[in-house]
């Protein structure tokens, strides 16, 4: 086993995966790069490089650069899917969803049930989410909260490397259109990646830090803050649980409502909004079917409700911080203290 | 089409700033402060300022990610821009927005886009108010070879032909979109020609010569101002850098960003002929350029001393009252 980054370990999954079935193409606005162009081929392998090398060990048929038409292009993919390929198809940013969600969320989510059961459609949708770049606006989102909506989606957010080379393979050999989220800040994080290909099945959550007195639930980019404030508050003694659901759709409410249970407080950590986002949503179900274990209010720690910023001060401070997410900590065990002295 | 000496000096000047910015940013963006990505537009502008140069600030311009010299040529104030780009206080949308985001309405700059063909249906929009008030105002959606590919481009270029509006859709056709060519992107290899598939009128231009521009953009505006609907012009010209700063450009040779440099520049072909042909004296267009140097030095200076926004400002302007 040897570490690989995140990036590496995407195209890692697709590599083996499009080796293993030769129905399995990626098509997307430079997914290669360089086609009409007085250089080279594989210019970019897309903007990140993640799909770098592929065109060269899978040609131009099974590795499309298209034009920017967005709607097209996740059409196409939702249209080949259905009819017998297995499409990696790449929307660059999740904002640019604002152009092209109707292929996704009337098209590709909406075949299997409003046919009568009928259709598959087995695509996967790459995109990447996530502030901190200075991207402004346009370029930032976090939008999972979106798709998640949406029935018939399922939504995939790996928050290391080991498991999204796990999920990448689960997701292409899905029938269902699985939307695959990457945050642009994690992509040179690296683990310990089986060179083998595997799976992780949709809907388990991962523990990363076991503990008894507050859980934390926090996805992509914000379980690296989650561990972070886990690591300092064990120090003084203080024992947190993070849970990683790694999909939001299908969401692991189990293992949520057993780790509420057992620490009886609850923080949601979501970079994607703070009204009508995963933490509301989570903290709704929690109310619902939890509500006797908890200790005190839930606490969601999430971007405000503004668009992104770009001026670096006004972004830091948009971006949930360790610093927020250890105080909402220390406000549930405070009111704890409170009431036990009472 | 003849141009006075005075807007030939405006005409220059506009060119010029546009260059010395853009080439100041690219040498401020390797000190690290400037946050986040810029698109540069050097190579293009003759482009801007040949459109430009027939609009006034109650006319709209829509932009795009590589928005600089839609600004510039639309008078946006130089220093607002730079500190904008610095992502300070006193910025041109107080450090909201950045590069990808410049706004000026008072200038009639609807903003630069960082969502590719996401201007062309407001600039429609701007169009259906100035036809709706009847204004005599016109709007110029700029959008590039990549972004012509779009299917909103698509739509507003036909609504725009359906209710006959006063908008010039402006293609500049640079080659490429990313890392794309354009000959692969476009199927037909004819932006101008698909543009006149909808039903109106459409050239395509060389997009290094501004007299070639500002007489094409010259009969579009006129033609819109007059009710006589739409227009499209496809420009061809080259940007000297990369798709962003820090773009390898492994997609594009060498040799190909040599000759451009070389036989593409459109200041030294304007210069080149004005001069010759006796329009403007050597020394006229010296004098502009050390204006201008200064004028840049001073915009970088003064957004490097003015301070970043304050937290307060991260949840204000969300809507206009609360
Ligand atoms: C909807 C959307 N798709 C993709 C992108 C990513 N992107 C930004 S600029 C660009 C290329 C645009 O090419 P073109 O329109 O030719 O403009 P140029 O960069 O050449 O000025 C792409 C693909 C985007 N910003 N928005
Ligand atoms: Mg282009």
């Amino acid at each position: 086993m040897a570490k690989k980054t995140i990036r590496e370990a995407i195209n890692e999954a697709l590599r083996q995966e499009m080796a293993r079935d030769p129905d399995i193409i990626i098509i997307g606005e430079d997914v290669s790069g360089g086609a009409g162009g007085s250089g080279e081929e594989d210019a970019y392998g897309g903007v990140m490089g993640v799909t770098k090398g592929l065109i060269g060990e899978f040609g131009r048929e099974r590795v499309i650069d298209t034009p920017i038409s967005e709607s097209a292009i996740m059409g196409a993919a939702a249209g080949a899917a259905t009819t017998g390929l297995r499409p990696v198809a790449e929307l660059m940013f999740v904002d640019f969803v604002g152009v092209c969600f109707d292929q996704i969320m009337n098209q590709a989510a909406k075949f299997r049930y409003m046919f009568g059961g009928k259709a598959r459609t087995p695509m996967v949708l790459r995109t990447m989410i996530g502030a901190g770049f200075r991207a402004a606006a346009q370029h930032s989102q976090s939008l999972y909260h979106l798709f998640t909506a949406v029935p018939g989606l399922k939504c995939v957010m790996p928050s290391n490397a080991y498991d999204a080379k796990g999920l990448m393979i689960q997701a292409i050999r899905d029938d269902d259109p699985v939307i695959f989220f990457e945050h642009k800040a994690l992509y040179d994080i690296a683990d310990e990646v089986p060179d083998e290909a595997y799976t992780i099945p949709f809907g388990e959550a991962n523990f990363t830090r076991e503990g008894d007195d507050v859980t934390i639930v926090a996805f992509s980019r914000m379980v690296h803050i989650a561990n972070e404030v886990a690591d300092k508050l064990a120090r003084e003694g203080v024992s947190v649980e993070v849970l990683d659901p790694r999909t939001s759709s299908p969401l692991d409410s189990d293992s949520i409502l057993e780790s509420v249970e057992k620490t009886g407080r609850l923080v949601i950590v979501d970079e994607s909004a703070a009204r009508c986002g995963l933490a509301g949503d989570i903290a709704g179900m929690v109310a619902q079917e939890g509500f006797e274990f908890l200790r005190g209010p839930i606490r969601q720690v999430t971007v405000p409700h503004t668009p992104v910023p770009f001026a670096p001060t006004l972004e830091d401070a948009y971006i949930p911080s360790p610093a927020k997410v250890e105080a909402a900590v220390r406000q549930l065990l405070d009111s704890k203290r409170r009431r036990m002295s009472a | 089409m003849t141009f006075s000496e005075s807007q030939l000096l405006d005409a220059y000047r506009r060119m010029r700033t546009i260059r010395d910015f853009e080439e100041r940013i690219h040498t401020e963006n390797t000190t690290g402060d400037i946050p986040g990505f810029v698109h540069l537009y050097a190579g293009q502008e003759a482009i801007a300022t040949g459109v430009c140069i027939h609009l006034s600030e109650k006319d709209y311009i829509g932009s795009t990610h590589r928005g600089h010299g839609h600004c510039i040529a639309k008078l946006c104030d130089v220093k607002g821009m730079m500190k904008e780009i610095f992502g300070k206080q006193g910025g041109l949308c107080a450090g909201k927005g950045g590069s990808m985001h410049i706004a000026d309405l008072s200038q009639g700059m609807l903003g630069a886009n960082a969502i590719v063909g996401g201007n062309p249906p407001l600039a429609v929009g701007a169009a259906l108010t100035a036809k709706t008030k009847k204004t005599r105002h016109c709007a110029v959606s700029f959008t590039g070879d990549g972004g012509s590919n779009q299917g909103t481009t698509f739509e507003a270029m036909n609504l725009a032909v359906v209710l006959q509006l006063p908008v010039l859709f402006m293609i500049e056709n640079n080659g490429y979109g990313e890392g794309t060519g354009a000959d692969y992107a476009v199927g037909s290899k004819d932006i101008a020609g698909r543009a006149a598939g909808f039903g109106m009128p459409a050239v395509r231009v060389d997009g290094t010569d501004f007299f070639a521009v500002a007489e094409a953009a010259g009969e579009a505006i006129e033609r819109a101002r007059n009710g006589g609907g739409p227009s499209a012009i496809e420009a061809v010209a080259m940007r000297f850098y990369g798709h962003y700063e820090g773009d390898p450009q492994s997609y594009r040779s060498a040799e190909e960003l040599k000759r451009i440099r070389e036989d593409s520049d459109c200041l030294r072909i304007f210069r080149a002929r004005v001069t010759a042909e006796g329009m403007l004296r050597e020394a006229q267009l010296d004098a502009i350029d050390a204006e201008v140097a200064e004028l840049i030095d001073e915009a970088v200076a003064e957004a490097r001393a003015a301070d970043y926004p304050p937290v307060s400002e991260l949840t204000t302007d969300v809507y206009v009252s609360y």
